[in-house]
């Protein structure tokens, strides 16, 4: 993909300045890429084949009808094709609540994850751009965090929040949603190596307050960065199930996760209204967004996981 | 499981220098002299507020609550150590460490060792279509735990799912996915799916930072690829391997999801102390024990702070 290739050349070239008159004749032999092998292929291809199988079954028996789901074979369509029936229903039952908690999860990401790739940002500027008192501690603290099991953390989280007054509220989702520790960490090491000290030099030089330069001169360099934690805290936020289920009781507030599991529970619970079929067309319309959100935005995340290989 | 982005993965050495005081790989001694300022706190500040309140304090509310109790008679009274005694000695809370201590052994290797072939088959540059290799694998972890336990719990059922289909159409009886014998191991599965992309990305991408020069050498050399993979490529992953890992340890540790929504399932092969979290989880909700539960929250934590420090410490003890 885009990201690794861009760099490759420049730094080999870069750093090996004497091998550059070599290059003409050594290149065909060199740029001659390694044999295909098809054994290789078709063995990793197993692996794909794994991968690919649960959402491929997601995909067919969205298409089925409840009865159709227990009558035909798993992986290939049954009789009728119920699809668009199957969205049309999921969106409409029980008022609609399954759009209300889309709405919700759109929500929880942009104020959670925007708000987490915010704070990310700035906090990583600071550490790579400053020399201030107290951040060896600052970095020990939030890397000692990390090792914290964050699902520990919810049970005491909620007996606090629920003092605070908070759960219940959207508050209590978003609030926790706000840190990502790895995002700084990766801001950080970005932040580093994509602003230039010179330009902080010069924009001092001409009088430009610190939070200036930084919206206006260091914001636009951390761009790619900033769509990857944005696009890693976007995913973290969408699934998140833990948190919410925990934090919230009024189904209103719910996001997918929670939601889609509350149908499911019904379906198996004595007398509850069977939605099996609304679960599997549930579970399809929630990956949707997040597999095309992947697969549209793949230079940032490869990007983001080559961090320091990236220089925009 | 939610793990953390892998962005430490990349040591790769060319930091500017002003990467500062903390960054692992930098040497301390190329920070140029700079002022100290506290102008660098205005920046970090608001992370530092809010992670003061989501992540300091939590840790510090759960050690007050781990030493006290909340009694009908006499209320909430200072218990000293009462707690840590009573769920050391609780052996429904040990029978979920050793489960997830079990699936930490089986696990965590199957997939950081499929994810490691993956990786280096898709580095090799011998497949076809190496970018439809990638994106594939990947695309589970896109999927949330919930969608991904609901559909294999789906597809482990005897009644419309594969495992049924089977049984069917060949007329043999599979062992039960979601048995109690069989359950630990389907969840495990579950796992494996997840994060086997999300662990090749982080192998592949520390395989992308190598020096070509490397492999160009090593072909003057006229070294053989498996030695390429043994000496050249497998030492550069070392960082990655040990990231990956502990990840992964705490991963298992926390294992709540996957269990918590297949209880739903098969309320009989998962039980309420199935894992330490699911028991946390239990304590504070079905038994409002919110002490018993905030004490088993710090021995978890504790616990998965030990092991990962001690996986660390032998793996920089192989690389010196």
């Amino acid at each position: 993909m885009t990201a690794p290739t861009g760099t490759r050349p420049a730094r080999t070239g870069g750093t090996r300045p004497r091998v550059a008159p070599l290059r003409p004749t050594r290149r065909p032999h060199r740029a001659g890429r390694p044999k295909r092998s098809l054994l290789l292929t078709v063995l990793t291809g197993l692996v794909v084949v794994y991968s690919l199988v649960p959402l491929v079954w997601l995909l067919i028996n969205a298409t089925k009808t409840q009865a159709g789901l227990f009558s035909s074979f798993g992986l290939w369509f049954s009789d009728d094709f119920a699809l668009w029936d199957n969205i049309r229903r999921t969106l409409t039952y029980d008022d609609g609540i399954f759009a209300r908690w889309l709405s919700n999860t759109l929500f929880y990401v942009v104020a959670g994850a925007g708000g987490a790739t915010l704070l990310a940002a700035v906090g990583g500027y600071g550490l790579a751009k400053f020399n201030f008192p107290g951040k060896r501690a600052v970095f020990a603290v939030v890397i000692g965090a990390v090792a914290v099991p964050g699902t520990a953390l919810a049970v005491p989280t909620f007996l606090m929040f629920s003092q605070m007054g908070l759960t219940d509220t959207p508050w209590a989702v978003i609030i926790p949603s706000l840190i990502s520790p790895f995002g700084l960490y990766l801001m950080w090491t970005f932040a580093a190596e994509a602003i230039p000290d010179e330009l902080l030099e010069a924009a001092r030089l001409d009088g430009a307050g610190e939070f200036r330069i930084f919206f206006r001169v260091c914001l636009p360099l951390l761009a790619p960065g900033l769509v990857t934690v944005l696009l890693f805290t976007s995913v973290a936020t969408w699934n998140n199930y833990f948190l919410p289920l925990i934090m919230l009781k009024d189904p209103d507030w719910y996001p997918l996760t929670v939601g889609l599991n509350a149908w499911n529970a019904q379906a198996l619970t004595v007398g509850g209204d069977v939605v099996f079929d609304l679960v599997i067309t549930g579970s399809l319309l929630t990956i949707v967004p997040l597999i095309a959100a992947f697969l549209l935005l793949q230079r940032y995340w490869q990007s983001g996981l080559a961090a320091g290989g990236v220089k925009g | 499981m939610a793990p953390p982005q892998p962005a430490t993965v990349v040591p790769d050495g060319q930091e500017s220098a002003t990467s500062g005081a903390g960054t692992p790989g930098t040497a301390r001694a190329k920070l140029p002299r700079r002022r100290r300022s506290w102008v660098g706190w205005r920046f970090v500040g608001p992370f530092l507020a809010v992670f003061a309140l989501v992540f300091l304090a939590p840790i510090v509310y759960s050690i007050y609550l781990s030493f006290f109790r909340n009694r009908l008679v006499g209320g909430n009274s200072f218990v000293g150590l009462d707690n840590y005694q009573q769920v050391l000695a609780d052996p429904q809370f040990w029978s979920g460490v050793g489960r997830v201590s079990l699936f930490l052994v089986v696990q965590v290797p199957v997939m950081l060792f499929l994810a490691l072939l993956v990786a280096l088959a898709v580095d090799s540059g011998r497949l076809y279509g190496r970018n439809f290799f990638r994106l594939a694998v990947f695309l589970p972890y896109a999927v949330p735990a919930v969608v991904a336990t609901l559909m294999w719990g789906f597809m482990y059922g005897t009644r419309f799912g594969l495992v049924g289909n089977i049984n069917e159409a060949l007329g043999i009886t599979l062992p039960d996915p979601l048995s109690p014998e069989w359950v630990l191991a389907s969840i495990g599965n579950i796992v494996t799916w997840e994060f086997i992309g999300y662990n090749m990305l982080i192998f592949y991408s520390a395989l992308q930072v190598i020096p070509r020069s490397l492999y160009e050498s090593a072909e003057i050399d006229g070294a053989s690829q498996l030695r390429v993979i043994t000496s050249i490529k497998l030492p550069a992953l070392r960082g990655a391997l040990m990231i990956a890992t502990i990840f992964s340890i705490i991963g298992s540790f926390q294992l709540f999801n996957e269990p918590s929504i297949l209880q739903k399932l098969v309320p009989n092969a998962i039980t309420t102390d199935f894992t330490p979290n699911l028991y946390a989880y239990s304590l504070s909700f079905s038994g409002q024990q919110y002490n018993s539960s905030a004490t088993v929250a710090i021995v978890m934590g504790v616990i998965t702070m030990i092991v990962a420090y001690v996986v660390q410490l032998r793996g920089m003890r192989k690389d010196g």
